[in-house]
């Protein structure tokens, strides 16, 4: 039992983490040029033939740095889905996807090319008209898209349930990263804000939330990192890890944010600080799919109903 | 990173689960501890077939009758034994806190007379060091411990003392110093619970069971070789204690709430849930993984640093928190019924018992308010709010 990353996997961490502070809404072509956007794809194909565990750092990392691309998009929801000659076109920054499941979808400002489940395929949209919509998360824009035609064929639909546990894990680990940040600025803040004569944090009514609040990440990002696991090597839990992870950490990054704007005070509640931005994604990324509510209720059907799971 | 057992891991494992399978004597099975795990001869005769079938001290040095394995056999130990409801070693004290510290603070002489009578259950110890005004300010014990020819002179009362009534040994936290505040001045023994002046009175809890004592000392003389680390310098070896004490823990806290929540999982398809209830049980489930996948994180920290982390306080937290929410579902599920006792209390009165048990968890080994200082100073890197 081993749950440490490689070296390798840490200095991809400690890459990201620099890139991505110094370019907060980086080109889909720079990510491309990282290798980032074909991690997974064979190294036949132009990518890293690498898997999940090393997106997953890429993920937690983008959630941490608020970043604005359709890196989600495309390798959590859409990448398995694509031939070897598109999932090439994604490696080299030539392409970017998005997965209509629904009326609204994700990344619509920025992605170049539309997935869509039918019948019993995953085809391309083509010659779609897309409407980008307002959103609370400016970093990840909703829209909608009408008329269109099907295109080529993409995978059988059958990858759908595989699709979703990619993009609910892919969710839990950037809500961890965006926990983690909140939770970052509060302690720094709790150190340096005197009142009273000392430091804001020397108060347990501030530093007791704060250690509930590391609590919740460390333990969500625990779940998170269990599920991406499970997605890297096929392990048969993946798909009930996703969802609880994905419940759990939504959750747990809302309160870090929610925490983090209270320690703050007056400065948190600001249009100025980073913080409403950090609490905008973490809504977003709640919000999307099921919410924590409509996730516990497919675990509860796992554990209650039928032959049941443990 | 690879959660799965390596091939050795997994032979040790698949193992031990057969020998519990054949070994765990059926009127031990689901035994919920409490008072009968001190009095029963079955439990004591358990623990040494524990230890003689080689799964006591597993991560112990071999030189001292230990395995010299790696933390995970310990963790695969603690996870089998409590999925198998087989009750625990006596010598839980011994093996998770003066163990430990008699390996990192005691001479060769203290590893040789102690350690190998302690894993075999033929020696049973104790923990000296809560006092009445030295609660989770541990820094306030006043217990005295004179020196006088070439031995100390303990005077002074200790409370909270699990396994005292039936232990050889206790170590023992005193101030040696009575000049000294707070850190300062204290000095940690090895005190001979059978010594004349030590009396033992056990206190009855909110189980109606006796499962802890207040141990007195009278004019009890302790030899000097009896010290553990130096002569004023006890505070650091008892924070080594208590690291040991809430470091190893994890695995075990994590394997019996998965089994009580499995249990509430099969109450609730025995009984039925409404769909509040449903979604409280399915949060409970899922914070279980999160819990056993931070033990997992934690042990892969602990095995490439030998000391355990500060993960262990976020672990003892949070299973002790759920354990009172799970008990408190359990009883909600169960009705009325919930408040018999005795021959009609459903399921052997286990939810009833483990409901007002759970009470304990968060005060025990460090009550909730002081992990969280442990985790606002240490982990956060917070002031100290004292």
């Amino acid at each position: 039992m081993d749950f440490a990353f490689t070296p390798e996997q840490e200095e991809l961490r400690a890459q990201a983490r620099d890139f991505l502070t110094m370019h907060p809404e980086p080109s889909w072509q720079e990510l491309a040029d990282l290798g980032w956007t074909g991690v997974s794809v064979a190294e036949e194909h132009g990518g890293a033939g690498l898997g999940f565990l090393e997106e997953a750092i890429l993920f937690e990392e983008m959630g941490r740095a608020l970043t604005h691309a359709p890196y989600w998009s495309t390798v959590a929801v859409v990448l398995p889905a694509l031939p070897p000659d598109l999932q090439g076109e994604v490696a080299r920054g030539e392409a970017s996807w998005a997965l209509a499941t629904g009326p609204l979808l994700a990344d619509l400002d920025s992605v170049t090319r539309i997935a869509v489940p039918g019948g019993d395929s995953i085809w391309e949209l083509e010659g779609a008209a897309r409407e980008v919509l307002q959103t609370n998360d400016v970093t990840r824009p909703l829209g909608v898209v009408s008329g269109g035609e099907y295109g080529r064929v993409l995978a059988s639909s059958e990858l759908m349930p595989q699709l979703r546990t990619r993009s609910l894990a892919a969710l839990a680990l950037e809500a961890c990263g965006v926990g983690a940040r909140a939770l970052e600025l509060a302690i720094d803040y709790a150190k340096e804000r005197h009142q009273f004569g000392k430091p804001i944090g020397t108060y347990q009514a501030i530093s007791h939330p704060l250690a509930q609040t590391l609590m919740e990440v460390e333990l969500g990002r625990s779940l998170a990192l269990f599920a991406a696991w499970c997605i890297a090597v096929g392990d048969e839990r993946g798909p009930i890890a996703a969802v609880s992870a994905k419940a759990l950490c939504a959750d747990a990054a809302v309160a870090a944010c929610e925490r983090s704007i209270q320690v703050h005070g007056g400065i948190g509640f600001t249009w100025e600080h980073v913080l409403h931005r950090l609490y905008k994604r973490a809504l977003w990324i709640q919000a999307w799919e099921a919410s924590g509510a409509q996730l516990r209720s497919e675990v509860a059907a796992y554990l209650l109903d039928g032959e049941g799971g443990e | 990173m690879d959660l799965r057992d390596t091939p050795d891991e997994a032979q040790f494992r698949s193992e031990l689960c057969a020998w519990l399978e054949a070994n765990v004597p059926d009127e031990l099975r689901g035994h919920r501890g409490g008072e009968s795990r001190y009095t029963d001869d079955a439990v004591r005769t358990w623990s040494r077939s524990l230890y003689e079938a080689g799964y006591i001290g597993l991560t112990w040095p071999k030189e001292y009758g230990g395995g010299g394995k790696p933390y995970s056999y310990q963790a695969i130990f603690l996870e089998e034994l409590a999925r198998a409801e087989a009750p625990q070693h006596l010598g839980v004290i011994g093996l998770g806190m003066a163990g430990p510290t008699i390996i990192a603070c005691g001479t060769e002489a203290h590893k040789a007379r102690y350690l190998q009578p302690l894993l075999s259950a033929h020696e049973i110890w104790c923990q000296g060091f809560s006092e009445p005004d030295a609660g989770s300010d541990l820094s306030a014990v006043r217990t005295s411990a004179r020196l006088e020819d070439g031995h100390f002179v303990i005077d002074g009362q200790k409370v909270w003392s699990s396994y005292a009534h039936i232990a050889d040994w206790c170590i023992l936290l005193t101030r040696s110093d009575p000049e000294s505040q707070r850190h300062a001045g204290l000095t940690y023994l090895i005190v001979d619970m059978k010594a004349p002046g030590v009396e033992v009175r056990p206190l009855r809890q909110i189980t109606g069971e006796a499962e802890f004592n207040e141990i007195f000392f009278s004019g009890v003389e302790v030899p000097v070789e009896n010290v553990l680390g130096e002569i004023g310098g006890g505070w650091q070896v008892a924070m080594t204690t208590l690291l040991h004490e809430r470091g190893t823990l994890g695995f075990a806290l994590v394997a019996a709430l998965e089994v009580m929540i499995s249990k509430l999982v099969g109450l609730a398809r025995d009984r039925g849930a409404s769909p509040v209830q449903r979604d409280a049980i399915a949060r409970e489930w899922i914070e279980l993984q999160a819990v056993r996948y931070t033990a997992l994180r934690s042990l892969s920290a602990l095995m490439k640093t030998g000391i355990p982390g500060p993960e262990g306080s976020i672990l003892k937290q949070q299973w002790s928190e759920a354990a009172q929410r799970v008990t408190k579902l359990a009883l909600e599920l169960l009705g009325p019924d919930a408040q018999l006792l005795g021959e009609n209390a459903p399921y052997g009165g286990y939810w009833q018992h483990m409901q007002l048990r759970s009470r304990g968890n968060t005060i025990e080994a460090g009550t909730t308010e002081v992990l969280r200082n442990i985790i606002a100073e240490r982990v956060l890197g917070l002031p100290r709010s004292r």
